[in-house]
């Protein structure tokens, strides 16, 4: 396999074939985690912003990153969402450095250079000098100090965004499959019911892995084995984009014979041990199927999430080799009412960082991460399901999808 | 002008509500958590959210539980199904302050830290922020019937099991 020249004097080599076995190096060499941030972060890939509901009005921002580059998202005098770079063009401090609000302008506040909502540079602090001293000379053009432009698409009231031209458009990027299932889920205009924020002590990639390793759901995560609120009439399966980058898991219920649809409640089914308060697994089928998870990854970062009616995006943000931060927006549609909300609410203690089915997930990533850096050359294995990258109808009881990502890493590290 | 009878009350009061504070992280910190729900009335609610969200007036929480059957579950889950590593709270509270003892139900702000201190030893100040409390006599009984626990930080380090 091709050896990468990562950074002057080091290399990388893929120890094997395929994708079936994973060198620990991959989540702890800083060389690699450097070129990530230039190949694959700035590279042809699609990295969740932020939500144009989020931004409603002329003027309204919000900060975001693509790996390590802080971005901001602005809504522009038109009605238009730009995204650039949040750098200014002069000494590069951050232009904004509020979460979220609403300007103008944009100004640096080191030497007040300003920027408009498109980013283009408008005006610079002391340019024509004082008294006829310092200042701009002529061969200054402000049309080349503008911000960074990130090229953007709002799908489904998702804002997308790719430093790359290169860059497929979104829907041939995951496909007409996988583009069909989040048209399945986000069916309405969205609503932003909270944020949480989780941090990993552990490279971003473990987290992305698990997140494609619907082999660990039933066996890490034993609340709803624990308390029977799992159903042997539910059936689910994998679904991959053909280029094994972005993955779809979900599960379903079977059940014939229920024609309320929408009033159908889920219940717990009794075992050894039992919810005092099933209220947090009612279901409404609000979106006309029967399907009760599907979690989706959009390569590299980007989760989307319905378990029952807990609707959220999840955005991975690495935080260098050995850690990474989770943000989790919790959605719900615009025209919920007040049942509904509460019964989001209710449901919201699955998920999220004290969630009863996905806490877990943030101590798994730093066990491996502890284990790994041991030995970093050696390797993990990834066996369920064989060593193809392949759709699973019917079983999830494959790593089909991890490998898919690895696929894709190397794909775009070109190792 | 505050009396002397409407300082003692005040004074009464306060000490009754600190020890029921007393109380309630020493039983968190000790880990006798199967006493946690009776900290609350039967139709008590408990919600942890984030400064963040509180203040945009986002209405998810992390931890939501509304009557008792909702605090039960969350220790059942925390001893029978779900799995992290080994820790231990050290709950402060300071700063007792009464918003309101004009009614039956008492409003009260208080601040808190909570360090965190794992199976080999690593110890982190995990959480701190504030509560907002409404608490209620029942039989004598100081109880809360609300509980809101405002995160100052929106970071989580790694998950949050035991309640605060």
């Amino acid at each position: 396999m091709d050896t990468a020249q990562i950074e002057p004097g080091t290399t990388f080599v893929w120890p094997s074939e395929d994708v079936s076995q994973i060198p620990f190096r991959v989540y702890t060499d800083q060389d690699l985690y450097d070129r990530e941030q230039r190949v694959l972060f700035q590279g042809p890939t699609w990295n969740f912003l932020c939500l144009d509901c989020e931004i409603p009005e002329p003027g309204d921002y919000k900060m975001t990153y693509i790996g390590d580059a802080p971005i901001v998202v602005v809504r522009d005098e038109n009605g238009d969402i730009n995204a650039m770079v949040n750098r200014c063009a002069h000494k590069v401090s951050l232009i904004c450095y509020k979460p979220r609000g609403n300007v103008k302008e944009f100004a640096c506040i080191y030497h007040n250079w300003t920027y408009d909502l498109r980013g283009k540079l408008t005006g610079v602090a002391f340019g024509r000098g004082v008294r006829g001293q310092g200042g701009l000379t002529e061969e200054f053009k402000h049309d080349e100090h503008g911000l960074e432009r990130i090229r953007i698409e709002n799908v489904r009231g998702f804002i997308m965004g790719t430093f790359s031209d290169e860059t497929p458009p979104f829907a041939s990027y995951i496909g007409a499959e996988l583009m069909a299932s989040i048209e399945r889920v986000f069916i309405k205009p969205l609503k932003v019911l909270g944020y949480h924020s989780q941090i990993f002590p552990n490279n971003w990639k473990l987290y992305v892995e698990n997140n494609k390793d619907s082999y660990h759901a039933s066996l890490l995560h034993v609340f709803h084995n624990t308390f029977g609120v799992v159903r042997p009439t539910m059936t689910g399966g994998i679904k991959l984009s053909e280029s094994g980058w972005h993955h779809l898991s979900y599960t379903q219920r079977e059940e014939i014979g229920d024609d309320n649809i929408d009033k159908e409640k889920v219940r717990a089914k009794q075992k050894d041990y039992s919810l005092a308060d099933t209220r947090m697994m009612e279901h409404v089928l609000e979106l006309g199927d029967k399907v009760t998870n599907s979690i989706q990854t959009v390569f590299p970062t980007m989760v989307l999430q319905q378990i029952l009616n807990a609707l959220a995006v999840r955005q991975l943000i690495p935080k260098g080799v050995n850690e990474s931060e989770l943000i989790w927006t919790i959605l719900g549609f615009e025209d919920d009412d007040s049942d509904m909300d509460e019964l989001r609410m209710q449901v919201n203690n699955l998920v999220g960082p004290a969630g009863f089915i996905s806490m877990e997930d943030g101590c798994v990533g730093g066990f491996i991460q502890t284990a790994a850096k041991a030995n970093v050359d050696a390797q993990t294995v990834l066996p369920m399901g064989g060593r193809k990258i392949e759709p699973s109808q019917g079983s999830r009881v494959t790593e089909s999808a991890v490998r898919g990502f690895w696929k894709g890493w190397r794909e775009c590290m070109g190792v | 002008m505050t009396t002397k009878i409407d300082l003692d009350r005040d004074l009464s009061l306060r000490l009754r509500i600190d020890a029921l504070l007393a109380n309630y992280i020493h039983c968190i910190d000790e880990d006798r958590l199967e006493e946690w729900p009776d900290y609350f009335t039967n139709d008590g609610r408990y919600k942890v959210v984030t400064r963040e969200n509180y203040d945009l007036g986002l209405p998810v929480a992390l931890i939501y539980c509304d009557g008792t059957g909702m605090f039960k579950d969350r220790i059942s889950a925390l001893r029978t199904a779900n799995i992290f590593e080994p820790h231990v709270y050290c709950h402060m509270v300071s700063a007792l302050k009464i918003l309101d003892s004009s009614g039956p139900n008492i409003k009260t702000q208080s601040n808190f830290t909570v360090t965190r201190t794992m199976s080999e030893g690593q110890m982190m100040t995990f959480l701190c922020g504030k509560t907002i409390d409404t608490v209620t006599e029942i039989d004598g009984e100081l109880k809360f019937k609300e509980r809101t626990v405002i995160l100052d930080s929106r970071r989580i380090d790694t998950l949050l099991v035991i309640p605060v």
